[in-house]
């Protein structure tokens, strides 16, 4: 005896549908919200993606020892004016790789270098390492072997190069046995690394050169560099849950093998790459959340707008609304019928601006070489957002049409 | 079928109390034709609102084949009006992006009647006030006598037992009144109850009863009149 649901769904469409042109600019406020949050969302969620796998590229599991004082909890990973004062020895690298639940301790130096080898020319860094880098590191040989530990020791001049300086210098060919030149040093290549691609960070991972540590420290660094001093120590930890330990344990260690009296600064910083992605991470979260916000303000402006035409349809169309209730419209059917055309508006709205968000976001992360995520769950957040976003303002003037007294609404011109 | 006793309804205008309607027992049975007449404010309009339950009187009671309709809450109402009342208007009230069929299948929407039936139903309904070759043209694609054919089809719709017309003729020239009225003069002929507000005394004059209004009061109750028509 009461009307179908359907068919006050028919009512709100037609409504709709009799307006293209008003239809559409009402919506167009939701349409530009719904975009906007998506696209923020996806911009955001980007580049946590992006920070994990730039952090993750250098090694899991990783901590990293630089000398230098630390610089508070989580921050700092920029190390400023590391390696001017250096304090980390190959003797300390061996302390730790006693250490409990660590798999690789890989100690270097690095520096830039210009390389020559068959008249060709390449700019790069190059490292000195020893065989536990590659470990360390998680990098893998493609062709020929890694520097082996006496090679590292003894000052052998050979090299492990990345593919980027195999393909600049040495084109097609095969550069293994082949001669480069760094600065006026020869080395022999005796490996190339298999390629790992961009950093997050937009570094070129496979432009490097690796050298065996005692070499490059001594004919390539130079001065900078003395004795068995190295720029950096390496520690692999043998899984996630045991990196706080290690840390704490390095840390530790460290601070008894540099003689540093309780209460003073440790003379060098023990970064750990979890901690790091974490707090980068919030950052990033909060930011995103931040640009999420001031998005919703838009979709909020466009509830508004819904609210204004709908304010504008009930007024132009009491003298329906008054039939409509002569002929047996209960109120609430009245209210639903509002209701519905005010939310099938914002929602069809939310719809468009969530493909258009999409597809933003998408043409971001191809012309602008912008990273962007999309996560699943913005589509049904957005579409019920934007849902809610009809009810709530449409409700008002809802419920101005449900109230209006048949009477007079029939009079009204 | 109808039954009021007493009844009132006052309107506050400022500190003064206006009754529009004053005191009015009247009985209509089913099957009759009534002209309601009066001069602009004597009531009519205000009975006529009450009878169809678009609203609820002051004082006094209405009872519709006994069911107390002056006591009832709106979705009630909304009801009775949907299940036994028929409303043609002097101003016709069709929704004009709706054609005639549609706007005759709204009442059966808020009856709730499946989409088939009302289609059939509507139909039938046109072809019934001659409208069977209109039906897909929307109100302002017809006359005016066309459109109050779409309207009293519309007031058919879910077979009413009153039919209730507010100056049905008052926008239509005389050529048209006089086949709007018969219209209705076959209908009452079929067994519907008609009540016509008028103040056109020559529409009166058609119907077998005539109710005399003033000053929200009956004056005039005249049951025999002279007799033209169909029935």
């Amino acid at each position: 005896m009461s009307v179908r649901r359907i068919d006050l769904v028919g009512f709100a469409t037609g409504a709709i549908i009799a307006h293209p042109m008003r239809s559409a600019l009402t919506s167009l406020g939701v349409v530009i919200g719904v975009a906007a949050v998506v696209m923020m969302t996806s911009i955001g969620l980007g580049a946590q993606k992006q920070v994990t796998s730039a952090i993750g590229g250098l090694g899991s599991n990783l901590l990293i020892v630089s000398p230098g004082a630390s610089r508070g909890p989580g921050g700092g990973f920029v190390s400023q004016g590391a390696g001017t004062n250096l304090t980390l020895t190959e003797e300390d690298a061996k302390a730790l790789g006693t250490l409990e639940s660590v798999v690789a301790v890989a100690p270097s130096v690095r520096g830039g270098a210009q390389l020559t080898a068959e008249g060709a020319n390449w700019n790069t860094r190059i490292e000195g390492v020893t065989p536990d880098y590659l470990v360390a590191r998680d990098l893998t040989i493609a062709s020929g072997r890694m520097i082996d530990e006496a090679e590292a020791r003894q000052g052998r001049k050979v090299a492990v190069i990345g593919q980027t300086v195999a393909t600049s210098l040495f084109g097609d060919s095969d550069p293994l046995g082949k001669r480069i030149r760094v600065g006026t040093v020869p080395f022999e290549v005796i490996g190339v690394l298999a390629s790992k691609g961009q950093s997050g960070f937009g570094q070129d991972q496979d432009d490097i050169v690796l050298g065996p540590l005692e070499a490059v420290r001594s004919r390539v660094v130079g001065k900078r560099v003395k004795g068995d001093n190295v720029q950096t120590i390496y520690v692999k930890a043998a899984d996630a849950d045991s990196l706080d330990r290690v840390q704490e344990d390095a840390t530790n260690l460290l601070r008894e093998r540099h003689r540093i009296r309780q209460g003073a600064d440790d003379d060098f910083n023990v970064q750990n790459l979890a901690s790091i992605t974490e707090a980068l991470q919030s950052s990033i979260k909060t930011f995103t959340g931040l640009l999420a916000a001031v998005a919703a303000v838009s979709l909020l402006v466009g509830g508004v707008g819904i609210m204004n035409i709908m304010l504008v349809a009930v007024t132009e169309r009491t003298r329906e609304i008054g039939l409509r209730m002569a002929v047996g419209a209960r109120r609430t059917d009245v209210l639903f019928q509002f209701a519905l055309e005010a939310v099938v508006l914002s929602v069809v709205g939310g719809a468009i601006g969530l493909v258009l968000g999409i597809g933003g976001a998408m043409l971001m992360a191809k012309l602008g070489n912008w990273p962007t995520a999309i996560a699943g769950w913005s589509v049904p957040l957005s579409l019920g957002f934007s849902m809610l976003v009809g009810l709530v303002f449409g409700a008002y003037p809802s419920w101005r049409a449900a109230r209006l007294d048949p009477i007079e609404a029939l009079r009204r011109e | 079928m109808i039954e009021i006793r007493d009844l009132e309804k006052l309107y506050i205008m400022g500190e003064e109390t206006v009754a529009a309607l004053a005191g009015v027992t009247l009985t209509v049975e089913r099957g009759e034709l009534a002209a309601v007449i009066g001069p602009s404010g004597s009531g009519k309009s205000s009975l006529m609102n009450i009878l169809g339950g678009l609203d609820r009187p002051s004082n006094g009671s209405y009872h519709f084949d006994g069911e107390d309709v002056g006591d009832m809450a709106d979705d009630a109402l909304a009801d009775f009006r949907s299940r036994r009342i028929g409303f043609v208007f002097q101003s016709f009230q069709l929704l004009p992006r709706l054609t005639a069929l549609q706007n005759v299948e709204l009442p059966m929407v808020y009856a709730g009647i499946e989409p088939r039936e009302r289609r059939e139903r509507a139909v039938a309904m046109l072809q019934k006030v001659g409208l069977g070759e209109r039906m897909t043209h929307r109100p302002t694609q017809l006359s005016g006598g066309q459109q109050q054919r779409v309207a009293i089809a519309r007031a058919l719709a879910n077979a009413p037992d009153l039919l209730l017309a507010d100056e049905p003729t008052g926008a239509l020239d005389t050529n048209t009144s006089k086949e709007v009225l018969a219209l209705f003069h076959e209908l009452n002929a079929e067994g519907l109850t008609v009540v016509i507000v008028t103040h056109d005394l020559e529409v009166a004059a058609e119907a077998r009863r005539r109710i005399s209004f003033r000053d929200g009061k009956v004056v005039e109750d005249d049951h025999g009149g002279s007799r033209r028509g169909k029935s």
